[in-house]
């Protein structure tokens, strides 16, 4: 039993763990591309961004001599402050680089190699002011873990979840719900998705559009804020925090469908679950059973080596994009 | 146009003159060749996109790819290797390889003996895991033996500049490849599929160490003109070896770029060139006209790689060594569509136009940078701000700003370029 607990530690809790940071990061990109029509690349730089937002709320509170730390992490406490940040800062890169190319009705191509300049003007910026160092939330206080005994006999491993982990999975919970509620039950979460499934009909019909686009950059760039928070929160602080996964995340956004969000929650969650499937050790489950086996049980049984967890996300988007090119979900085309 | 050409031309010529002023000659000569490389890179990105308008984002795994080639190719031969049972593991590899592709191809081709939707899929699936185990048995091992008993397996030994050529082959194989599997995809859906499968090729050139030494890197790889230390055992002073030595290779690279630009300068105004700008500006008319628009984009995207491909193993033989780890998606992707936009797209002047100018501009703003900064510091230590702290380290990433200010400018005030694509409208 012992080694199921193990199992779960590693490929369940991690899975949800990166599943949920995918997924939130995917709904981003897909709402983008829903209503604006554009691979939004920076998205990955806008997470980082949000995660600094939040770094530096919480320095300067540290400052003050405030946390929340036995209780809530401080930068989990700060986060909606930081979410409202950085959905300014993401409606001031809308009107500064996209809306101008927008107006001379550039083609989406264009708009995509713009925010690769995006992407690259905020990585500079961030590098300028924080260096390349890495930085960690918990340096002035504990990082919480809670341990589970399981309670079965025999069982002497726990089941190990850090509290940013369970943070995590519960605010994602919330924001799903709460995007859910939005994009179903108000007025203007129900424009967005009529923009998103025909612009021209949504304008003719009296939708405010321009209002639609900056409630998209809204809600992006909060969850993207909360995302890349999350992720620092979990892991640490860096400059190409959330760059090295802007691909998962668009894989996991055309996995579910473009434009589609619940595909995207979905999409996250299966690419998050297949990396962490892909490079588990399956022998350690087998060990128990190693006398009644026909063969002998080698050391090393996972699917692909652990250097290649990155890669299994692209694999799984070249044979999406091979079989299914609307992903799971029919997606939106552009 | 042919006016406003020549005076950017001699502006650049100018700017390259004052940088060489101040840097000095060994400088600016690793300058130049190092820019004419870029600027054959950005020439196949020009093909692909300006004459194509394919979007491709993964010039990154060609480079790495055409640095493998000639690394391979131009290395010397590793005894320790050939001399184990190496060769023979890999050929079992090679093997399972082959036999496993005829599993996959096979099932895929079971609709022919009755076993079609469902099943065939289920069938397929099965194939591509049996073939999957069998090749891991068998390569797993060889790159283990390989590793403990002769590092990796070494080159050939042959002459660099066939280490290009066989850069640009491997790059256009695998060209091939992604362009069969990603062209039928959107503009969109064919960048992202590129980075994909670019970041798939950098995995594994970095994590096969038993090919490439993976992050223990090779060096030295051999020049294909005399090194610098060749030049000084015949008793030259060191700085004007170096120069010598540089001028030498500039001058091979300068023979390869003229050759390429002259070539698909060519085929630009020809009528295979109009035939792709027809491609690219409307792709269902060039269809409905009856040319073949998959075909010829396979074409298109399979010669620019070979470009590019060939700028990656120049890149590796200049450098004298093959890092898989020192690759990054924003130097050497993004930077080749900054040059390519600047320049103008569809313009092999303006192509290589950019190539130098975005090249010396990324360069040089490192220190430019630094000098900047050292002032604004030492103005806020005088009125007692205090200094900034570590500036070096900063200033490195005050390049990647520019860049990206560049680009976002560029787009936004001059959407075709500095030196855009002359429309000819014959009357």
């Amino acid at each position: 039993m012992n080694e199921l607990v193990f199992f779960f530690n590693t490929v369940i809790v991690s899975g949800i763990v990166l599943g949920c940071i995918y997924a939130m990061g995917a709904i981003g990109v897909t709402l983008i591309f829903g209503i604006l029509r554009f691979a939004h690349f920076a998205h990955g730089d806008m997470m980082t961004m949000g995660a600094f937002v939040t770094f530096l709320l919480v320095t300067a509170l540290a400052a003050m001599g405030i946390t929340t730390a036995p209780f809530l992490p401080t930068g989990f406490a700060v986060l909606p402050v930081a979410m409202v940040i950085t959905a300014i800062i993401a409606l001031g890169l809308d009107k500064g680089f996209y809306a101008p190319l927008r107006r001379r009705g550039a083609r989406p191509v264009t708009l995509l190699i713009a925010s690769i300049g995006v992407t690259l003007i905020i990585q500079g910026l961030i590098r300028l002011f924080f260096g390349t160092g890495v930085y960690n939330f918990f340096e002035t206080e504990p990082k919480g873990l809670i341990r589970l005994p399981v309670p079965l006999e025999g069982v002497t491993r726990t089941v190990n979840i850090t509290q940013p982990q369970l943070l995590m999975i519960v605010g994602t919970i919330i924001a799903v719900a709460a995007l859910h509620f939005f994009l179903t039950q108000t007025r203007l979460g129900k424009a967005m998705r009529a923009m998103a499934d025909n612009a021209d009909l949504a304008q003719v019909s009296g939708i405010n559009t321009k209002l639609v686009v900056r409630v998209t950059w809204v809600v992006a760039g909060a969850l993207a804020c909360f995302a890349g928070t999350m992720l620092a929160l979990d892991v640490q602080l860096k400059p190409d925090l959330a760059f090295n996964i802007v691909l998962p995340i668009f894989a996991a956004a055309i996995v579910g469908g473009l434009g589609q969000a619940y595909g995207a929650i979905a999409g996250g969650f299966l690419i998050g679950f297949a990396e962490t499937l892909a490079i588990f050790n399956w022998s350690v489950l087998l060990r128990p059973f190693k006398d009644n086996l026909p063969f002998t049980l080698p050391a090393d049984l996972s699917i692909v080596p652990t250097e290649y967890k990155l890669t299994v996300a692209f694999v799984i988007l070249v044979i999406v994009l091979l079989i299914r090119p609307t992903g799971i979900f029919k997606g939106a085309s552009s | 146009m042919i006016r406003r050409s020549l005076t950017l031309f001699a502006a650049l010529f100018v700017f390259f003159c004052v940088v060489g002023w101040v840097m000095g000659a060994a400088n600016i000569s690793l300058l130049l060749v190092q820019s004419f490389a870029m600027a054959l890179v950005a020439l196949g990105l020009n093909i692909q996109w300006g004459y194509g308008g394919l979007f491709n984002f993964g010039i990154m795994g060609f480079l790495m790819l055409g640095g493998f080639a000639v690394t391979f190719i131009s290395y010397p031969v590793n005894a320790a290797f050939w001399g184990s049972e190496g060769p023979m593991m890999l050929a079992r590899a090679l093997l399972a390889f082959c036999a496993g592709m005829l599993l996959v191809i096979g099932a895929r081709n079971a609709h022919r003996i009755g076993i079609r939707g469902g099943w065939q899929t289920a069938l397929t699936v099965l194939a591509w895991a049996v073939g999957y185990i069998v090749y891991r048995s068998q390569i797993d091992p060889a790159a283990q033996y390989i590793e403990a008993n002769a590092g990796f397996v070494g080159g050939l030994g042959l002459h660099p500049v066939l280490g290009w050529i066989f850069g640009g082959i491997l790059a256009a194989g695998v060209a091939y490849v992604i362009g069969r599997i990603c062209l039928g995809l959107r503009t969109d859906y064919l960048a992202i599929a590129t980075i994909g499968i670019s970041e798939i090729i950098r995995a594994l050139l970095k994590n096969t160490d038993w090919l490439t030494r993976g992050t223990l890197t090779v060096s030295p790889i051999p020049w294909p003109t005399p090194l610098p230390q060749a030049l000084q055992a015949q008793g030259m002073p060191i700085t004007d070896s170096f120069v010598q030595a540089r001028l030498w290779f500039l001058l091979l690279v300068l023979i390869v770029v003229g050759l390429a630009f002259f070539l698909i300068q060519r085929a630009y105004g020809g009528p295979w060139g109009r035939m792709m700008r027809a491609i690219r500006d409307n792709h269902i008319a060039a269809d409905s006209m009856g040319k073949d628009v998959t075909r010829r984009q396979l074409e298109i995207f399979m010669l620019g790689s070979v470009l590019m491909g060939v700028g990656g193993a120049i890149f590796v033989s200049f450098a004298q060594i093959y890092d898989p780890g020192s690759y990054q998606p924003i130097n050497n992707t993004f930077l080749f569509w900054v040059m390519v936009i600047v320049g103008g797209a569809g313009n092999n002047w303006g192509a290589v136009f950019g190539a130098l100018l975005i090249y010396v501009s990324w360069i040089i703003s490192d220190p430019v940078a630094q000098a900047i900064f050292g002032t604004i510091s030492h103005w806020s230590s005088s009125i007692g701000w205090g200094e900034i702290p570590d500036i070096q380290s900063r200033a490195s990433q005050m390049r990647v700003l520019v860049l990206g200010l560049v680009i976002t400018a560029a787009l936004r005030f001059a959407p075709r370029g500095l030196i855009p694509e002359v429309v000819k409208r014959d009357v």
